[in-house]
């Protein structure tokens, strides 16, 4: 028998089963992606960064083997016999089967378990979102990052990596210790030379015994010496190093308004509201990753325009026609009226099936030029329509090229086709 | 206090001692377990038990919950299948259904057993007896253990299977290798030799014998299906009739991965790979009532031991006993909380039951166990653990007593009455019956459908043909047809499965499915 080998594990082989997890993820992705729209048409969009749970059908999820059905005729052995005695029949339940006999697939859990349920991370939950919007990776990945920081130059440090070094400040550095070292011994250089200097220009005594010969020696040794150290300072020294330094900051601390602008004339169905809440969200989540505050504004529109809450937003039915020129109006007062440009960043992001009163389309685009464009970071337009465009498209297409930083259109059937109105805006704020 | 422990009869080879006791708090370090460690080793050599060299692993719940999902293996390869053994693990442990420090102990030399951090002192001295000595020396020396497994060489094998299957998952891609891999899982089961003797798994071997398998399976596979269309052949009716396997194989894994027509020489090497873990495990499947039973046991005699020794104090043994209690806690069939035989409480009742036939014999004992009556109780405990499957075990050393203790009794449910008979009870007349009724419950053949490769239709559409065999009218469950898919997906060709009772085909099944047949 030989010595028993204690070892001490935790530290190691953590999250062991993370890969089986991911594995177990993707086989059940459409699953969890369904459960995930439910959770996005549920939600509130400002409550989009948290896990979900997620249920799965025992059926969709087994894992099938062979085993004994019901039926035939078998005998089983029990513990606990209270009264029974050899030869005792005991009446079967009503309904065939009557009790499993511990034969074959009673569930580990004992009552009958329908459901697989389990919980996804709020990670997870944003990977299947954006999967749904066909993200690209980089825009996820600035999406994801829960801290958002940047880096602020906080002056010099003597440590650093070699790409940091600041040449400039680092020669600085070193001439002024080349000046502190040197400096007194050049000084006295100067002094000696000139010493020399006199001596040498003096009359020559005749008298041998004052000639200056032996001082002069002196001197020009003193002057080797004094050169010879101070050309062994060197010309530069690892003290002498300086880098820029670069500190962890918060993003700042700035606010943000977000306006979502929906028609919610007869036309949308909720179909469309759905693509349009997950367009919102897309905005939303942006928005959180660049300001500490955000506020929301919703408005619906149709003939004309309502500040609303969420809820009416996303779910109630109006019918009638459409004048989308009264939300962009509506849109302006708010701003003068509560978001100073100075103080807010502005974003705005409209959806819509395309539809407005001829009449009213220039009215739009002459409205977004002068007054709203010039006081907003970024104006998203989506047309949530397979069909032919009408006149507002052809309006807004004009403003975009005007406005090519801060104005952008999509027109989209489905949610995959939402990003690349946000892609300009995401590529903008990546530097 | 002393009063309520129960204590054993203590060997009489070393007399009582009166120590001081090695801790008197609940809290563990790691010097507390190794002293713990020693002195449970003591005990156990007093008795004999001959083990691997122990490994004690102590680790987080969460590493626990990582090992109970890859079914007890160190090192598994990668499936979605463990990813959710993990949630459900998880979510039980969360929600405190499951006490997670028994279970795991590996099969291995030096044998790994697993301490969970947050357990008291008591607990991992239970687990350490439990598992490094109790269950150590089952491993080490029941002769199915010995026969089937090498338990130096499985860790190496993991590894090699492990990196096996994901360089294949980088070469054929993540979902092929994921698909052959649930096949393989639906017919684990109907992986295992259970008569032959197969080689000892090595991973060096392995990985040598594995070039040489590409090239010789190939060829193998073409000399086969090359006989099919022979002309001439066919006028010969005796070798027409000639059924291909000759004799009905139980390994169908086995089988697919020498014969199926179509598979590429790495679904081949998967296959062989689910079938030696399944070898593996096969022993433990057949030995769950006697291994628990075994390490119930001497957990319990060791710590008793220890205290007899005055090593541990008697706030220790209730803490013990508690847990012991809930161990071998056996509901009564009309308990909301039953779920069959515990195999703790039977196994523990049986190893114990013959501990006091060896001792304290009754008349009644002289009787049934002649052989056992006034033995030398530990050699005769060491030759039950030794020669024995829990089939043959019951059948030998289930007692009287035992039965009466737990109140057996046997009930016949049959399909065509309407009431269930009470077939035997704890009595005279019954004790033979529901010996053998019980011992049968844990034959495997019993337990799980018999299936066996029957035919293949060498010369024509390739299909093959499994039968089974139905015992007592028992028809197959609900997912038969699903793993008939999976049987499929790894044939390559039809596949049929037919029910044939006494001579008669009482149930046929079809991937793919038949039409309704009009002949």
């Amino acid at each position: 028998m030989g010595m028993t080998h204690i070892v001490d594990r935790r530290l190691n082989g953590k999250n062991k089963s993370a890969v089986n997890r991911e594995r177990f993820l993707r086989r059940y992705r459409h699953h969890i992606k369904k459960a995930v729209a439910d959770a996005v048409q549920r939600r509130s969009i400002t409550d989009i960064e948290r896990g979900e749970k997620v249920s799965i059908p025992s059926r969709d999820i087994e894992e099938p083997i062979f085993h004994h059905g019901q039926g035939g005729n078998r005998e089983v052995v029990h513990p606990g016999n209270k009264e029974f005695v050899t030869g005792d029949t005991v009446p079967k339940p009503p309904g065939g089967g009557g009790k499993g006999q511990g034969q074959g697939q009673a569930s580990p859990d004992g009552e009958g378990m329908d459901e697989f349920a389990f919980q996804i991370t709020q990670e997870e939950f944003l990977e299947f979102l954006f999967d749904d919007l066909e993200l690209p990776n980089l825009a996820r990945k600035k999406l994801k990052d829960t801290e958002a920081f940047k880096y602020v130059r906080s002056g010099f440090s003597t440590q650093g990596v070699p790409a940091k070094l600041d040449v400039v400040r680092s020669l600085r550095g070193a001439h002024a210790r080349r000046l502190g070292l040197g400096g007194a011994r050049k000084k006295k250089i100067r002094e000696l030379e000139e010493q020399l200097a006199a001596l040498k220009s003096a009359p020559d005594d005749l008298d041998p015994a004052f000639s200056h010969e032996d001082q002069i020696q002196i001197l020009e040794e003193e002057i080797t010496r004094l050169k010879a150290n101070v050309k062994r300072i060197p010309f530069i020294d690892e003290i002498d190093l300086r880098y820029r330094q670069h500190l962890k900051q918060p993003k700042p601390a700035t606010s943000a308004v977000m306006f979502c602008l929906m028609d919610v004339s007869g036309s949308m169905t909720q179909m469309h509201k759905d693509i349009a809440k997950r367009f919102f969200i897309l905005l939303y989540l942006f928005l959180k990753k660049n300001y500490k505050k955000i506020d929301v504004v919703f408005i619906r529109h149709h003939t004309s325009a309502k500040e609303v809450d969420e809820e009416e937003f996303f779910y109630s039915r109006e019918t009638g026609g459409t004048i989308v020129s009264s939300a962009l109006k509506l849109m302006h007062k708010i701003i003068e009226s509560r978001y100073s440009p100075a103080e807010w960043n502005i974003y705005a992001a409209q959806a819509s099936d395309g539809d407005n009163w001829n009449d009213d389309s220039p009215v739009c685009g002459k409205l977004l030029a002068d007054n709203i464009l010039p006081l907003v970071q970024y104006f998203a337009y989506v047309e949530i329509t397979p069909q032919d465009h009408q006149m507002l498209w052809y309006e807004y297409e004009k403003i975009q090229e005007q406005y090519p930083q801060s104005f952008a259109l999509q027109q989209i059937a489905d949610p995959g086709e939402i990003y690349p109105v946000f892609r300009q805006l995401f590529e903008r704020k990546a530097a | 206090m002393t009063d309520i422990i129960d204590r054993p009869n203590a060997p009489d080879f070393e007399p009582p001692g009166t120590r001081e006791p090695i801790s008197t708090s609940s809290e563990w370090t790691f010097d507390l377990i190794r002293q713990y460690d020693e002195e449970i080793a003591k005990c156990a050599a007093e008795f004999g038990l001959d083990t691997y060299p122990n490994q004690v692993e102590v680790i987080s719940a969460e590493q626990m919950m990582d090992a109970y999902s890859s079914v007890g293996m160190p090192v598994g390869y990668n499936h979605w299948s463990f990813g959710k053994q993990f949630l459900s693990t998880s979510k039980g442990y969360q929600r405190g259904q499951m006490g997670l420090a028994y279970e795991i102990v590996i099969n291995s030399n030096p044998c790994i057993a697993y301490l969970m951090e947050e357990n008291t002192l008591p607990m991992q001295a239970l687990v350490i007896a439990h598992a490094s000595y109790g269950h150590n020396s089952f491993f080490k020396n029941n002769y199915l253990f010995r026969t089937w497994t090498d338990a130096s060489a499985i860790i190496d094998y993991l590894v090699f299977a492990r990196h096996y299957v994901a360089e294949c998952e980088e070469r054929h891609g993540v979902d092929a290798v994921e698909e052959i891999l649930d096949s393989c899982h639906a017919l684990m089961n109907y992986g295992v030799d259970r008569y032959k003797r197969p080689a000892p798994i090595s991973a060096s071997e392995e990985l040598r014998r594995q070039k040489e398998r590409e090239e010789y399976q190939q060829r193998r596979l073409n000399d086969l299906w090359r006989t099919i269309p022979k002309m001439g052949d066919d006028d010969d009716p005796i070798h027409r009739k000639k059924r291909f396997p000759d004799e009905p194989q139980e390994n169908i894994l086995y089988f697919i991965e020498k014969n199926a027509p179509l598979l590429e020489t790495w679904q081949r090497e998967i296959i062989r790979i689910v079938r030696k873990l399944a070898q593996y495990f096969y022993p433990q499947r057949q030995t769950q009532v006697m291994n628990e039973g075994w390490a119930t046991f001497w957990h319990y005699t060791l710590i008793h031991r220890m205290y007899e020794k005055g090593l541990v104090n008697d706030g220790f043994m209730l803490e013990f006993l508690q847990s012991h209690t809930a161990v071998v806690y056996q509901p009564p069939f009309d308990s909301p909380w039953y779920s069959g035989i515990n195999p703790y409480t039977l196994g523990f009742s049986i190893f114990t039951d013959l501990r006091r036939i060896c001792e304290n014999p009754t008349e009644e004992d002289r009787h049934w166990f002649p052989d056992f009556a006034d033995t030398n109780w530990v050699e005769s405990l060491h030759f039950a653990m030794k020669n024995f499957k829990d089939e043959s075990f019951i059948q030998q050393f289930l007692s009287p007593k035992v039965m009466r203790d737990l109140k057996l009794f046997s009930i016949q449910n049959d399909d065509q009455e309407d009431f269930y008979r009470i077939t035997a009870i704890h009595d005279d007349p019954g004790y033979r019956i529901l010996r053998e009724k019980l011992a049968r419950q844990y034959n495997l053949s019993y337990r799980e459908p018999n299936i066996q490769v029957w035919n293949v239709d060498v010369r024509g559409d390739r299909s093959l043909t499994l039968r089974h065999i139905p015992v007592d009218r028992v028809p197959l469950g609900q997912e038969t047809e699903e793993v008939l898919r999976h049987a499929h997906r790894l044939w390559g060709f039809d596949v049929h499965l037919e029910s044939v009772d006494e001579g008669v085909v009482v149930e046929e099944y079809h991937c793919p499915p038949h039409e309704i047949e009009d002949d």
